[in-house]
């Protein structure tokens, strides 16, 4: 093995290198050096999505250690979008910590170390090395969301996590190995060989398949599995939240694409009922069961999961135009997120961070600017054009009615007006109802940027389209081929 | 001149007002409102007048689109292309014009209604004409879908934030509603493009009417746009948004939901309904016309039993409505020989839509004009109001004759054409239908002896005031226009004209291509 043939890795290998080596200042410094890390761990980031972008091939896949290993534009793709997203979860976190009194070095380094696990499992072309990146960071995103270990709610957050996630883990895991034993290879290049459409019978398999979806499904929060998701964001330290909804996310999906499309291509008959059946639960389940809550964090965590079900459309329609409607989507969609969790981070007052709905009466009058992010970020999550929102599920139908899954297109569109009740519920607050306190100040410039830069994305994405469905596009053709 | 992107400068105009309010507009309160006021004014009146110059260069002997401009968006090889394309034809001019003239009569008429956060409502003002006169020019079916149901956002905050006591429940009802409708139609928008591999206008109506689309689709498709455009009409029984929106918004928020709005459904009927889905259009008149005769004789009776003046004057949108897809439907008949009467009952449709934007706004903003004074709606809290306010009383008078139809109105034209066509349809409908003038003209002629006539008793109202000069000039045209459009029909239907046949024809053609029998004579007995 020489320089040239692990080249393709270094952008793991260096992300792994540089929370080593964040990892030694913290331990000698101390927590004293929390924000220097931060800003280490930020920078060593956004060098990785530099690395992951000049060495991605141009078209195809390039297969390493042992054909475990797999780098296309396809992983390029979500790989800068997971750094991304990890980045700007830092962003955050550094201002709340020191708030809060538990800034720790640790922190920025589980997160490096759950972003490297990310990468793994979105590269994975084993079941093998598939389990080892899904552990690394699955094992990383337990302590974070305990992170606050003082908090009753945090360390809960963080053991029923831990408990569930062990679970399907298992059940991933179970259900690989059912594969294994039917099929007699882990590795994902022979498994697309091996498995042919005559294996739509085969129950060892099938049953397999239907195990590793599971286990998916947990990580995505989709629809039966999402139970952990509300209690898991409500719980976490809020940064902590804003990261879980989109970095782990949207490597989980990117996981998710991968594994179904490339092993199971073949057998996309029979996950594609199981992937309708799962998004129409989790779209369902995200307009009816958001309408009732009042934490601002529970609905967004039910609100992902209604977002999960229709990105989930554009995997069950099982053609490309399919494929690439989740990538625009998960991309726009994390866009939204952290928009909206920038604005909930700013919810302080007297100091305290404030997170029932009921606080944001009348910010239009008091914070006229976050109130009109909010607002833009809310009609865009309901789907209302010209905003991003409308353009991420836009693409997904698209793909749906050409696959003509007409009764899923049809009961998603339904359940997105359902939905657009408890997100133009948030506006009628802001905008419609008496004002309550003000909040405090703007707690650092960072989240004014975020929600700036979040807002400006949605708001001009319909005007530039091009560069983020091309690039899609070009990710969805490196995956088949 | 007819090389200048006129469609594009009268639609984003307003937006550029906004800019300006944006980044201009500071300092104090006072300040602030007073330039945000001016500001929203003279974008508005541009806007108008660029519009006028679209019906001055309007080349009348032609049906098809005109000043069409088109913008490739962005496009992938061999996928989706977007495209940005817009142009108006008779059917479509007009609407134009009706929004870009109500919008600054909007600015006016609130000038000194509104004092909470006026800059606010000046910018949702602009963005809702831009997004209404978008609408009516959109000839690629995602731009027209965004400008659809971008109009939702604007109204749902003018309607939220400056409405009534009930805004909040209204708002999210005529939200919720309206999506409800149009997602559907998203959906089908999509089957048309896998269909037909565009989503041009002008090339899906070509395909309409020379392949056609699946027979067996078009009846779902079908369902999709009624969908949208029903509870946009809206036609009962999908109406009941409409009432409460109209009672909360504010007066102008009323004036544009009327007076614009409501066109849109019918428009949609016009533009996709009727020619891309014949087939489905002829299957499915029978229930447009039921809907609409219950629309015009129910709503009608509604109106009859209401105490507020807003919410009969709401009531009475949806019987007017109902006799514009009467006549919009009215043009699945007389495939064969009478296609003639066809073609009036359409024209005589898209002439009610603009007189009754027309009429129902000025009636709107009859109300609105008492309330500010009294701050009431009701019927009971006035009589009389003719000792003190004749002024007011004539202009009332005259648009509530426009509204019962009276001949030299505008409301009479379209009212006759479309009963023509609907009598030649079918008489029971033709009859029904009818009845509903008569009753449009009891609760209307009632209304008016009832807050105009009889004797002031009240002692509050001794000391109001007639119409000043500002409300002078929001009525002055309104009634001008009501006269002419009443006196001289055919400086509107000469534009309207030759779309429609057009319109009628390709219809006939349509059909006839695929059916050799042709639908013989009256298809609503079957």
């Amino acid at each position: 093995m020489n320089w040239v043939q692990i080249q393709p890795a270094l952008p793991e290998i260096f992300l792994v290198c540089a929370a080593m080596a964040l990892l030694m200042l913290g331990v000698f410094q101390g927590d004293r050096s929390a924000r220097l890390v931060s800003w280490g761990a930020i920078l060593a980031l956004v060098v990785t999505a530099i690395l992951v972008a000049s060495f991605a091939p141009k078209e195809g896949r390039l297969l390493l250690f042992a054909d475990m290993f797999a780098v296309s534009l396809y992983g390029a793709f979500v790989k800068i979008l997971v750094l991304g997203a990890s980045a700007f979860g830092i962003v955050m976190a550094i201002g709340y910590n020191e708030r809060e009194g538990i800034a720790r070095f640790e922190f920025p380094i589980l997160i490096m170390l759950a972003t490297t696990g990310m990468m793994l499992m979105i590269s994975a072309n084993d079941l093998i090395a598939l389990y080892v990146g899904l552990e690394l960071q699955s094992l990383s995103l337990y302590v974070v969301a305990a992170f606050r270990r003082d908090s009753v709610k945090s360390t809960e957050a963080g053991l029923k996590y831990f408990v569930l996630g062990a679970l399907a883990s298992g059940m991933l895991l179970y259900g690989a190995s059912l594969i294994y034993g039917f099929s007699g290879t882990t590795n994902f290049t022979q498994l697309a060989s091996v498995l042919t459409e005559k294996d739509a019978g085969n129950v060892g398999v099938i049953i397999g398949l239907v195990f590793v979806m599971v286990g998916l499904a947990f990580k995505v929060s989709a629809f039966p599995f999402h139970m952990w998701t509300p209690d898991v964001y409500e719980g976490s330290p809020t940064p902590v939240t804003a990261f879980f909804s989109a970095a782990p996310k949207l490597a989980a999906m990117g996981l998710f694409v991968s594994v179904l499309v490339g092993p199971f291509g073949k057998l996309v008959g029979q996950w594609q009922q199981v992937l309708v059946l799962i998004s129409i639960g989790s779209m369902a389940l995200g307009a009816f069961a958001a309408i009732n809550q009042s934490n601002i964090k529970r609905l967004l965590a039910y609100s992902s999961i209604g977002h999960v079900g229709y990105v989930l459309i554009g995997l069950a329609a099982g053609t490309e135009a399919g494929y690439r409607g989740v990538l625009i989507y998960m991309a726009i969609y994390i866009a939204m997120t952290l928009g909206a969790f920038a604005v909930v981070l700013a919810m302080r007052r007297n100091g305290r961070e404030v997170e029932t709905i009921a606080d944001l009466a009348g910010l239009s009058k008091t914070r006229p600017g976050m109130a009109a992010v909010l607002m833009i970020m809310m009609f865009s999550m309901a789907g209302i054009p010209p905003f991003a929102g409308f353009w991420a599920k836009l693409y997904v139908f698209m793909a749906a009615i050409d696959a003509k899954l007409y009764t899923l297109a049809i009961l998603g569109v339904l359940t997105s007006v359902v939905a657009a009740y408890y997100y133009i519920r948030i506006v009628k607050l802001m905008y419609f109802d008496e004002p309550a306190d003000a909040f405090d100040r703007m707690p650092g410039r960072e989240l004014g940027l975020i929600q700036a830069a979040a807002a400006a994305f949605v708001l001009f994405f319909f005007l530039f389209p091009g560069p983020l469905v091309r690039a899609a596009e070009l990710a969805v053709k490196s995956l088949a081929g | 001149m007819a090389n200048w992107p006129l469609l594009s400068v009268v639609t984003f105009l307003p937006l550029v007002g906004v800019l300006f309010i944006l980044a201009l507009v500071r300092g104090d309160e006072e300040a602030t409102s007073r330039n945000a006021r001016y500001m929203a004014l003279w974008t508005s009146l541009a806007a108008f007048l660029v519009s006028l110059l679209i019906w001055i260069n309007f080349d009348k002997s032609n049906a098809g689109f005109q000043f069409v401009e088109a913008l490739k968006w962005f496009d992938l090889p061999g996928n989706y292309t977007l495209t940005y394309k817009m142009g108006v034809d008779g059917i479509s001019m007009f609407f134009v014009l009706l929004s870009t003239l109500l919008t600054p009569i909007c600015i006016i008429s609130c000038w000194t209604a509104v004092k909470e956060r006026v800059r606010e409502y000046m910018i949702a003002f602009l963005v809702l004409e831009t997004l209404m006169v978008g609408t009516f020019c959109a000839l690629d079916l995602m731009t027209f879908y965004i400008f659809f149901e971008g109009v939702l956002i604007p109204m749902f905050l003018i309607i939220g934030v400056w409405g009534g006591e009930r805004r909040v429940y209204s708002a999210f009802k005529f939200f919720l509603y309206t999506l409800a409708g149009s997602v559907l139609m998203l959906l089908a928008m999509f089957a048309l493009y896998f269909q037909a591999g565009t989503t041009d206008i002008p090339a899906l109506l070509a395909f309409a009417k020379d392949k056609g689309f699946d027979q067996g689709m078009q009846i779902w498709l079908w369902l999709a746009f009624f969908a949208s455009f029903a509870v946009k009409t809206p036609m009962w029984p999908v109406h009941t948004w409409l009432p409460d929106a109209h009672v909360e918004a504010p007066t102008a928020g009323s004036v544009i939901l009327a007076g614009v709005l409501l066109k849109m459904g019918g428009y949609g009927f016009l533009r996709f309904s009727l020619p891309m889905f014949p087939e489905a259009s002829i299957y499915f008149t029978p229930l447009v016309y039921a809907l609409s005769v219950v629309a015009i004789v129910y709503t009608s009776l509604v109106a009859l039993a209401q105490e507020d003046m807003k919410k009969l004057v709401a009531y009475s949108s949806v019987a007017h409505m109902g006799f514009v897809t009467l006549g919009i439907f009215a043009a699945t008949h007389q495939i064969k020989d009478k296609a003639v009467l066809g073609e009036q009952a359409v024209q005589g449709a898209i002439f009610q839509m603009l007189s009754h934007g027309i009429v129902s706004s000025a009636l709107f903003l009859i109300v609105g004009v008492v309330y500010d004074r009294m701050h009431s709606r009701l019927i009971a809290r006035y009589g009389g109001l003719v000792e003190r306010m004749p002024r007011y009383a004539f202009v009332f008078m005259v648009m509530m004759l426009a509204s019962v139809g009276l001949p030299g109105t505008s409301g009479f034209v379209g009212e006759f054409l479309v009963l023509l066509g609907a009598f030649q349809a079918n008489v029971w409908v033709g009859v029904l239908a009818t009845s509903g003038v008569v009753l449009g003209c009891t609760y209307m002629l009632w209304l008016y002896r009832r807050v105009i006539f009889g004797k002031l008793v009240r002692a509050d109202l001794k000391s109001i005031v007639d119409l000043n000069y500002r409300e002078i000039v929001v009525f002055a045209p309104l009634v001008a226009l009501v006269i002419w459009m009443g006196v001289y029909p055919s400086s509107f239907l000469e534009i309207i004209e030759p779309s429609v046949k057009a319109l009628v024809s390709d219809f006939k053609a349509a059909i006839c291509a695929r059916d050799a029998a042709c639908f013989p004579g009256v298809v609503g007995a079957r």
